[in-house]
């Protein structure tokens, strides 16, 4: 196994804190001061209706919303305790350090090896052994491996959708990056698919941080450790997802989990 | 981690981004010296020659290394430079003459013939294109079937393919002869044949920006109307043509810039005679033809050359103006498109 | 009623007979030059140098000569456009007055009449910089590249396709889905690396396009290169960058209006013509058809 520098951590230890976020696009605010802290080696799951700003939330995580033309942020992220907003943070060693898987798979048009191989290349790996030995491990890793290692050469497309979503967490566990966010991964597949990305996160969390945002409330519930709820932008309620799904301290937190709204 | 994270400068993707950058703005120096170096040309026409006379009416000693110019040498230099220096006074009075005969003893560089030239090219062009391009392309958005949209399509594809060239030698070979017996015309080549090829060149032009402009419309708009119980054509002629009157508008603005600057046709087809004259069956010169005719037969630095690059000048000054405004009409509409929705 | 379902008829009537001139139009000048020039197009002809005054003979030199001129057009300004392109679309912000300068100077480079073009080259590349590159190497007195030639008459092309470039490449990134780029971006790629690995791999059909398309430009025009390089006859092909060269459009150009018997070289100015023709519509419908399948991409 590849030598992995956090398995040292404790799951006690709070590997992302968010104090007092905000995120505004334009004029609109979409975060309104989130304070959240998310441990070592667990999996935390961000539920709440289409729009409460669980996306949006996740994306800063990684700055993402950088992208976005007119967001803004205020407040701090704190990744091992550095505020990833400050100025002197690197975004592209900000995001090797925090994997991000999508709603939409998103493969590159090429073969699945190069797929995997595409994170190790661009941090100047070329060397052709080293690379076969990462992408058996990160398919392996992903639960890939047995069905496509005779298929390495195929187009990263010509696979089927939940494959397409495995090679995408494989392609991020490549760069070895000790955080996973993953943004509705299964939220277009079938439940065979998604019962095995499910079966891979809760493989994953021993050795990786996962934050997750789905609105499939029983997915919450079964892959994850801890639960936090988001309405209209502000964060509801965090706690234990055993607790949030058996006795929420929060009415709009009970009126979403028991289907009343959402 | 807290030093794995620090900002680091990259190299390769500073330089990427100022090469990119630096590559970029090529295009925007180029306009700059398109204005620097095709004005700069026209200049010498605007100095005043009478500074150059008494300058040499003072008797400067002129010698050239050690050798002084005998008498004789002198006065006919003198002569010479006289001379050429009251052609030039005399041109840019004549300027706004109206006889172009830059080849003579005495040239007169009259730019009116030209710019007649050219308008009535152009008005007889968009006469033509504009109604032809604009019902097409109203039939192509409200009434065509989609056959016909198959065939329409590719058609105006291949007709702005055209290089000017081969409609120019249409237009000379065969369009001229057909009109010249049809109309029963003196002469063979002349501003209709000229305008009428040119129409050619100027239909995809208003054709693609005015069905751009009537795609536009918003379907509400157009359903709204059908609703009221309008039938398809009344909807066409009542709701979508006044909804995209200013993109048509810019079709028609942008076509007549093209058919101004246009070159190869109106050379080959309207039979390059500088009269001055309002008959549209008389052969005609523009100022774009006037360049393409004489530039490569001129001395670099005469009268002459400065004057065909004050012509390029006033080409380029026009058709830039007329791209400007039909710009603002098209940004407008799209305002509004987007201020609706 | 009746009335009305008249004019009715008359609209569509009216409007459908203008969509048929067009159509009638296209097919009338195609036939023409396919009728005229067709008997006329051998091998000799394609393969042929013009003989006897140039009333008979081939166009060899010619095709040569476009060739060269749309290859070296190609190598200065497809580069060129690809790289604003990306400029525009990846690096630029909407709002940056740099990007909208270089907005402004693409629009306005697209409306120059061709002409102006050639002006441009004739007062630019050939009387300030190929003269005073004169001065600098040679200092001879003579005129080397301070004349008209193959490169200049290029470099003016170039100008002049320049936005059919860029407009087509733009065109072309914009068609790469978002996702691939945040992809990328996520895996810790910097903005150069996303570029050169996912943008541009994915883009190539369009830089073919924009390419392809700035050649059939470039091969039609002939303002431009009227006065800038293009020659009436040479007896040998060009053998360097400072050389002119004989060219198709121009050689129509000339056939049909300065040689001193147009009547008897009919058949030559249709050939050639027909020969302008296959060429143009070949670098266009294989534009068409690149395009196409880029679009393709957008909807799947």
């Amino acid at each position: 196994m590849y030598p992995h520098s956090y398995t040292t951590l404790q799951p006690t230890d709070v590997r992302i804190k968010t104090e007092q976020l905000n995120i505004y696009y334009g004029k609109k605010q979409a975060i309104k001061d989130v304070s959240l802290d998310m441990l070592a080696n667990r999996v935390t799951a961000l539920i709440g209706p289409s729009g409460c700003g669980k996306s949006t939330y996740l994306r800063s995580l990684n700055r993402m919303n950088d992208l976005i033309e007119n967001s803004r942020t205020e407040g701090k992220v704190l990744l091992d305790g550095v505020n990833i907003y400050d100025r002197e943070v690197d975004v592209v060693e900000l995001r090797k350090k925090v994997g991000m898987i999508f709603q939409k798979s998103n493969p590159f048009p090429k073969s699945i090896f190069e797929n995997v191989a595409y994170g190790p290349r661009i941090n100047g790996i070329n060397d052709k052994k080293k690379l076969d030995e990462i992408v058996e491990r990160s398919l392996k890793q992903a639960a890939l491996w047995e069905e496509v290692k005779d298929d390495l050469a195929k187009s990263g497309l010509s696979i089927s959708g939940g494959q397409q979503q495995r090679l995408c967490i494989a392609r991020a566990l490549a760069v070895d990056p000790g955080i996973l966010l993953m943004d509705e991964p299964a939220s277009a597949l079938d439940p065979i698919a998604t019962a095995k990305i499910e079966e891979l996160i809760y493989e994953l969390k021993n050795t990786y941080t996962i934050v997750i945002v789905t609105h499939n409330m029983q997915q919450a519930a079964r892959v994850s450790d801890y639960t936090g709820f988001f309405y209209m932008g502000e964060l509801i309620e965090f706690d234990e997802t055993k607790k949030i799904f058996t006795m929420p301290a929060k009415k709009q937190t009970e009126d979403y989990i028991t289907g009343r709204f959402g | 981690m807290n030093t794995m994270m620090k900002k680091r400068f990259r190299l390769s993707e500073f330089l990427a981004e100022k090469l990119i950058t630096a590559t970029a703005f090529i295009s925007f120096a180029f306009i700059v010296l398109i204005f620097i170096f095709v004005f700069r040309e026209t200049l010498p026409i605007f100095s005043v020659p009478e500074a150059a006379i008494t300058q040499e009416e003072l008797g400067e000693q002129e010698t050239y290394g050690d050798i002084t110019l005998t008498d004789a040498e002198k006065a006919s230099e003198k002569n010479e430079k006289s001379k050429a220096v009251n052609d030039e006074g005399a041109s840019i009075k004549n300027l706004a003459g109206e006889r172009w005969q830059p080849v003579s003893s005495k040239p007169k560089y009259g730019l009116s013939p030209l710019i007649i030239g050219s308008l009535k090219i152009s008005l007889i062009a968009i006469l033509f294109a504009g109604p032809i391009a604009i019902f097409a392309a109203l039939f192509t958005a409200a009434f065509a079937p989609k056959w016909a949209k198959e065939i329409l399509k590719p058609a105006i594809e291949i007709l702005a393919g055209f290089p000017s060239v081969v409609i120019g030698f249409f237009a000379l070979v065969v369009l001229a002869t057909v009109v010249q017996d049809l109309l029963g015309l003196e002469y063979r080549l002349n501003a209709f044949v000229g305008g009428l090829a040119l129409s050619l060149a100027v239909i995809p032009i208003i054709y693609t920006i005015s069905e751009d402009a009537i795609s536009a419309i918003p379907k509400s708009l157009t359903e709204a109307s059908l609703a009221l119980g309008a039938t398809k054509w009344q909807t066409a002629l009542k709701v979508i043509l006044p909804a995209a009157t200013p993109g048509i508008f810019a079709a028609i603005l942008l076509g007549v810039g093209r058919a101004f600057g246009e070159t190869m046709i109106v050379l080959m087809a309207t039979g390059n005679a500088a009269l001055l004259s309002a008959n549209l069956f008389e052969p005609v010169r523009t100022m774009s033809a006037t360049i393409g005719a004489e530039m490569a037969e001129v001395v670099f630095g005469e009268t002459h050359y400065n004057v065909l690059f004050f012509i390029g000048s006033i080409l380029f000054l026009f058709t830039f103006t007329l791209n400007a405004i039909a710009e603002i009409f098209v940004r407008q509409r799209l305002m509004k498109k987007f201020r609706g929705d | 009623m009746t009335k009305k379902k008249l004019l009715g008829g008359l609209v569509v009537g009216t409007t459908g007979f203008f969509a048929f001139i067009i159509i009638a139009t296209v097919v009338i000048v195609m036939t023409n030059i396919v009728a005229g020039g067709w008997s006329s197009l051998t091998k000799d002809f394609l393969l042929g140098s013009p003989e006897e005054g140039m009333t008979k003979g081939g166009i060899f030199p010619a095709i040569v000569g476009t060739f060269l001129l749309v290859l070296i057009m190609s190598i200065a300004g497809v580069p060129i456009g690809t790289i604003t392109a990306i400029y525009l679309s990846e690096y630029a912000s909407q709002k940056s007055i740099l990007a909208r300068m270089i907005r402004f100077a693409v629009n306005t480079l697209a409306g120059v009449p061709a002409i102006v073009f050639g002006l441009f080259g004739l007062g630019f590349f050939i009387q300030f910089v190929g003269t005073s590159v004169d001065g600098v190497l040679y200092n001879d007195g003579e005129l080397h590249w301070g004349q008209p030639n193959i490169l200049w008459a290029s470099l003016t092309m170039a100008l002049l396709t320049l936005p059919v470039v860029i407009v087509s490449v733009e065109e072309a990134i914009k068609t790469v889905p978002r996702e691939l780029r945040e992809a990328s971006l996520a895996l810790g790629a910097t903005k150069w690396q996303t570029i050169r690995k996912v943008v541009i791999p994915n883009s190539i059909t369009g830089i073919l396009t924009g390419a392809i398309l700035a050649v059939s430009r470039g091969a039609g025009e002939v303002a431009p290169i009227l006065f800038t390089g293009a020659a009436y006859f040479l007896p040998h092909l060009p053998t360097g960058l400072s050389d002119q060269f004989m060219e198709l459009g121009y050689h129509i150009y000339i056939m049909a209006t300065q040689s001193p018997d147009v009547e008897a070289t009919r058949g030559i100015q249709y050939a050639t013509t027909l020969v302008l023709l296959i060429l143009t519509f070949t670098l266009n419908f294989s534009a068409i058809f690149l395009r196409y399948k880029l679009r393709k991409r957008i909807i799947t």
